[in-house]
């Protein structure tokens, strides 16, 4: 009989009643029935876990996207303004002749994140920089849209948190940030009209 | 808790034996921080400090309970709600001013706990989990600072939130999904500012459960002392109560006298003037600063400037910064010197006092806007941190030649004592 050896070895569990002897040494009913019970409870606790962990994403609200014009015709050369869309700021800047001159004259394999003022501005129009005003190193808001502020070494944008410096077509070129300023979708509406988004 | 001659709580009163025989309550704290709880006698001020911690943990808990009465966590109604409680509310700005510089007396008490563990070599064997809980701590308190002083919503508290939560966006490829996972938005607003409110205040809790782990740690092979010899017999101990209740006590006054100067005369000193302004998400002030208590960290955080190697600097500072405080995990594997205290450690001592220079020095830079010659000064003085722990603190535990312990910590007070009650010029021949 079997049952006198789970006596003597405490860490042996008693064989179930019932249970057939030719089950042999292989997994019984019980260790099945376990095993399916705790895996079918860790599922519905991973499933809880979802939505815990996705109300935290963006609600419906703050996802609605919404587009804005913006006149241009009273940006004046080398001037610039900031807009909000969708909660966070944008410079529309009227470049001069020389910054667009001083922005096509650096060697482009020479940048931190390579692109051209023509990549980053719409054909014909390069004199419009149409930016993201968020520093793609930690999100603060550059200075330099307006002439009289800080603009840096390279006469673009001059970040005042960690000291971020952008040159006249918004690429990084100096500091901690890792990207160009980031240009957000946008089309002509007409010569003075532009929409954002 | 510790050792075999700890006194035994032994209720008189009939009620505490009833209360005592249906949930000994009162014999844990007796044991805990009572008559019960053996603590080496030649214990120095430094050692008030984790009461002090505790204390302004207190005042935090209680001042912000009241203040979440009269705060609207709304971003529409954040900034005047905070006004409200200064100017409307019955002693409103009484009990805002104790909360805003609560906060920095809970900071300086930690630092000065901290510290006092690496002088006295308490975060090592065996006390290397009390220490590793302590760092949790630090951790929790630091999320805990960070987010409450989100909640005014005033210019600095906005722009803060901007840069700490950009910390995540560094991380390659899922970083922008995080960072507006983090805000449940693409910029800081109502909906980071409801979060923020509720975890800011559940994380109280939790640090309250954190230490009551710490403290436990703590109990197992009980306090450290400043010559780091270990506890040999009851001569080496007194009750924790009266004796340090008492010495304790004194600390607490000190404290409070601290604390009332700042929070009276100076309430605003350690703030900044900006975030009495409202959060306006179009302009961002000309010289973000966090709060002084994380300046060090801020000042290792810009510390990058350029790309190395395939990482971009963005990257690198972020990990330089949550690395300077994970390195603390390790240390009590990186000091391999058998002698604790650093009364004992002439080497350890010298490097000791350097970092300390050097995290002052970082927290000046840290304060300062990002210009030379503090970027080139950051540089240097966030290498050095790394430094300390990674290369001198390893080496020292090497090669140091370390001086003579004393045979007990009794033996160390009771010297001392023949020397001073002897006359003078006998003192010197014992």
């Amino acid at each position: 009989m079997a049952t006198s050896e789970y006596v003597d070895d405490p860490n042996q569990r008693p064989p179930v009643i019932g249970a057939k002897e030719e089950g042999g040494a292989g997994p019984r009913r019980r260790d099945f029935l376990n095993i399916a019970a705790v895996s079918f409870a860790g599922v519905g606790a991973a499933a809880v876990v979802v939505p815990l962990v996705n109300q935290m994403n963006p609600s419906a609200d703050v996802l609605a996207l919404a587009s804005i014009e913006v006149d241009l015709s009273k940006i004046a050369e080398g001037s610039g303004i900031k807009v909000a869309w969708r909660k966070q700021p944008v410079f529309v800047r009227r470049l001069t002749a020389k910054e667009v001159t001083d922005a096509n004259a650096v060697p482009v394999s020479e940048l931190r994140d390579p692109e051209t003022l023509a990549q980053r501005t719409k054909p014909g129009k390069e004199n419009w920089l149409i930016t993201m005003a968020v520093c793609t190193h930690l999100g603060c808001v550059p200075l330099g849209v307006t002439p009289g502020e800080n603009r840096g070494d390279f006469g673009g944008y001059f970040c005042p948190c960690h000291g971020s410096q952008y040159d006249t077509a918004g690429r990084i070129r100096k500091g901690p940030a890792p990207k160009n300023l980031q240009v957000p979708e946008y089309s002509f509406k007409s010569n003075t009209v532009v929409q954002i988004g | 808790m510790s050792f075999p001659w700890a006194e035994n709580y032994e209720p008189k009163n009939p009620l505490m034996k009833w209360v005592d025989a249906k949930l000994p309550l009162p014999r844990l704290v007796y044991n805990a921080v009572g008559a019960g709880y053996p603590v080496p006698r030649n214990l120095n001020y430094f050692w008030n400090f984790g009461v002090l911690a505790g204390l302004a943990l207190t005042i935090q808990i209680v001042t912000g309970i009241v203040l979440a009465m009269h705060y609207a966590s709304n971003a529409d109604m954040a900034f005047n709600s905070v006004e409200g409680i200064m100017r409307d509310v019955n002693a409103g700005w009484l009990l805002r001013y104790m909360h805003m510089n609560g906060a920095s007396m809970f900071f300086i008490v930690v630092y000065i706990h901290i510290f006092r563990g690496l002088y006295y070599g308490s975060y090592k064997a065996p006390r290397e989990m009390v220490w590793l809980l302590g760092v949790v701590i630090f951790l929790l308190m630091m999320a805990t600072a960070f987010m409450g002083y989100v909640l005014p919503w005033g210019q600095m508290s906005f722009w803060g939130a901007q840069v700490i939560t950009g910390f995540f966006s560094a991380i390659p490829i899922i970083g922008d999904p995080i960072h507006t996972w983090l805000l449940g938005g693409f910029a800081p607003d109502n909906a980071a500012l409801n979060r923020f409110f509720s975890l800011h205040y559940l994380l109280p809790f939790v640090i309250a459960g954190v230490i009551v782990l710490h403290i436990w740690a703590l109990h197992i092979p009980g306090s450290n002392n400043p010559t780091g010899v270990d506890v040999k017999g009851p001569q080496d101990t007194v009750p924790f109560h009266p004796y340090y209740t008492a010495k304790d006590g004194f600390g607490v006054g000190v404290f409070l006298i601290v604390f009332s100067v700042l929070l009276f005369f100076y309430p605003n000193y350690l703030g900044h003037p900006d975030n009495y302004i409202q959060a306006n998400p179009l302009s961002t002030p000309a010289h973000i600063v966090p709060e002084w208590y994380f300046w060090p960290f801020y000042a290792i955080l810009r510390a990058f400037t350029v790309n190395w190697f395939w990482i971009p600097a963005k990257l690198w500072g972020v990990l330089a910064m949550f690395s300077s405080i994970l390195l603390l995990f390790f240390l009590p594997w990186l000091d391999n010197s058998p002698v604790r205290s650093a009364n004992y450690r002439p080497a350890y001592r010298i490097a000791f006092w350097v970092l300390v220079v050097d995290v002052l020095v970082l927290g000046f830079i840290g304060k300062m806007p990002a210009e030379e010659p503090y970027v080139r000064i950051g540089q240097f003085a966030a290498a050095y941190y790394f430094a300390h722990f990674l290369l001198i603190v390893p080496i020292i535990s090497m090669v140091e030649k370390t001086k003579p312990l004393p045979n007990s910590i009794s033996e160390s007070v009771l010297h001392g004592e023949a020397e001073e009650a002897a006359p003078i010029g006998v003192g010197s021949a014992h």
